[in-house]
């Protein structure tokens, strides 16, 4: 059985048996749930699909959330690059896009996975879904690494947190990329050891990152930091299937966004009172909203 | 805590506390009524309060009243579909004493005049506490799968329910018995480790002193 505690174990589980993070991780959840493979497989691909869906749903140009603040930037991406303004090539072009799209539709009061959350819900599935279609990898091995990702999501939360609220953004968009790194290479087909650093060097790159969202809602700054995130996934995967490693473990990496979320002083950590939210246009907008809503 | 706590819940966004959280307090709410709701009163505290207009949390516990799962798109559209239905409702702001920030009363009533008040409380990734029905306060989850049963309190009727779920083969994981004063209202919630069958409730609900039974399945 596995403790899920630290992701060394989760790797050298999979390196004894020279299989992946995903495969001991599939087994050992079917026993714990008393459920079998194919069942908890099934409900995984039910997640890939929604995944899926909420995308199409924000791709369009008239959509806008309920206080008005968001809404229709994906869609503004798309047709940039469709008429060839692309700077990061078509890997990015399709990351970029759907995590915008992914974390408007949650915006907008569309369907979503959480993964970790709400609010950085557009991470991982933006990253796994465009590599996906861009490398051409079938669909079970992409369903496979969310089961990846999900163990890696829950050491952070056993280790550290996956809130807000009680770690900054770092603990949200920050665990979502280094899930999301994780499990693409694994996909990508690199070894579980550069899974875990590749989960270290997306986790490292945004320590400290605050949760300061505008009029406390999950919009500014949240959904382009779910285009950030997604990017930060990339690039870490990219430097772990090259061989490059994180000097410090990743575990100690976690255990260092803790500490970091721990010293985060409240205005910082989703209580919509500091960073970005305490500049006077976010408490003109915030006052517009709440106000407007209130002579309603 | 399992992979799907983590890749999950499916639900309609934008904040598993403030909007998935708030649709299953009010799922919870209609199925203690156990009939059609006519009537809400839906009171909002802390930062449920503050921001539920931006979080659609008056959405979902509306939502929730009317029967929809938290990944029901109904939801955005739960005020108009409330008014055809025939299900009046307000919100109001208000102060609770003691309670966590993201924490909702509903009062609702069926048109039988059959009235139950909810205090819960949404306390992150959707995951709810129930902490108030009817005056009596509990303290439950509702993540297994969960029976409660409003009772007056007497001798043996605990032992008849248990008795009852023991010979239907149902493990109890967690049970807790709740009771205003000797002899008096009580509430019995009784977290268990299969699925409760219909024939199971209605035996459940033929038992004396037993007021009620509603089974409530696992978010």
């Amino acid at each position: 059985m596995l403790r899920y505690d630290s992701i060394e174990e989760l790797v050298q589980a999979a390196e004894k048996r020279r299989a992946n993070i995903s495969d001991i991780v599939l087994e050992d959840q079917a026993q714990e749930m008393g459920r079998s493979v194919d069942d908890i497989y099934e409900q995984m691909e039910a997640n890939a699909k929604v995944m899926e869906e909420s995308i199409a749903g924000a791709l369009q140009p008239n959509i806008k959330s309920a206080s008005g603040l968001s809404g229709g930037d994906a869609y503004k991406l798309y047709k940039a690059i469709e008429q060839g303004k692309s700077l990061g090539g078509t890997l990015m072009d399709k990351v970029l896009v759907k995590a915008l799209a992914i974390a408007e539709s949650n915006a907008c009061m569309g369907r979503i996975v959480a993964a970790p959350t709400a609010g950085s819900c557009g991470i991982l599935p933006a990253v796994l879904l465009s590599c996906k279609e861009e490398k051409s990898i079938p669909q079970t091995k992409m369903v496979k690494s969310l089961f990846t990702a999900a163990a890696i999501g829950m050491v952070i939360a056993k280790r550290a947190s996956i809130s807000g609220a009680e770690g900054g953004c770092q603990a949200e968009c920050g665990s979502a990329a280094a899930m999301a790194a994780a499990a693409l290479v694994e996909m990508l087909g690199g070894s579980p050891r550069m899974a875990s650093h590749a989960c270290a060097i997306a986790l490292k790159s945004v320590l400290g990152l605050v949760c300061d969202p505008v009029a406390g809602l999950v919009e500014i700054p949240c959904i382009k930091r779910n285009a950030m995130g997604a990017s930060n996934a990339i690039v870490a995967a990219q430097l772990a299937m090259a061989g490059i490693e994180s000097l410090i473990p990743v575990d100690e990496v976690i255990d260092a966004m803790k500490e970091v979320g721990d010293l985060l002083v409240p205005s910082l950590r989703e209580t919509g009172e500091g960073g970005l939210a305490a500049t006077p246009t976010a408490r003109e907008l915030t006052r517009k909203i709440f106000g407007a809503y209130d002579k309603k | 805590m399992d992979v799907f706590d983590i890749i999950g819940p499916i639900m309609v966004g934008p904040s598993s506390s403030h909007t998935a959280g708030a649709a299953r307090i009010g799922k919870i709410a209609r199925n203690l009524l156990g009939e059609e709701p006519v009537e809400a009163i839906i009171e909002l505290h802390g930062s449920f309060a503050q921001t539920y207009k931006g979080h659609g949390t008056d959405r979902a516990i509306i939502g929730g009243l009317l029967g929809f799962e938290p990944d029901d798109l109904r939801i955005r559209d739960s005020l108009d579909i409330a008014s055809q239905k025939g299900l009046g409702y307000s919100i109001r702001k208000v102060s609770l004493k003691d309670a966590h920030p993201n924490t909702a009363r509903i009062s609702i009533r069926d048109d039988s005049g059959k009235v139950v008040v909810v205090t819960a409380s949404s306390v992150g990734g959707g995951n709810v506490v129930v902490k108030d029905i009817n005056g009596l306060e509990v303290d439950f989850t509702g993540r297994s799968h969960t029976i409660v049963i409003p009772h007056r309190d007497a001798p043996g009727v605990v032992a008849a329910v248990t008795g009852l779920l023991s010979s239907n083969q149902i493990n109890i994981g967690e049970m807790k018995v709740y009771r205003k004063r000797r002899g008096g209202d009580a509430i019995m919630v009784i977290e268990v480790d299969q699925e409760i069958d219909q024939n199971t409730a209605d035996k459940l609900s033929e038992l004396s002193f037993i007021n009620q039974v509603t089974i409530l399945k696992p978010l």
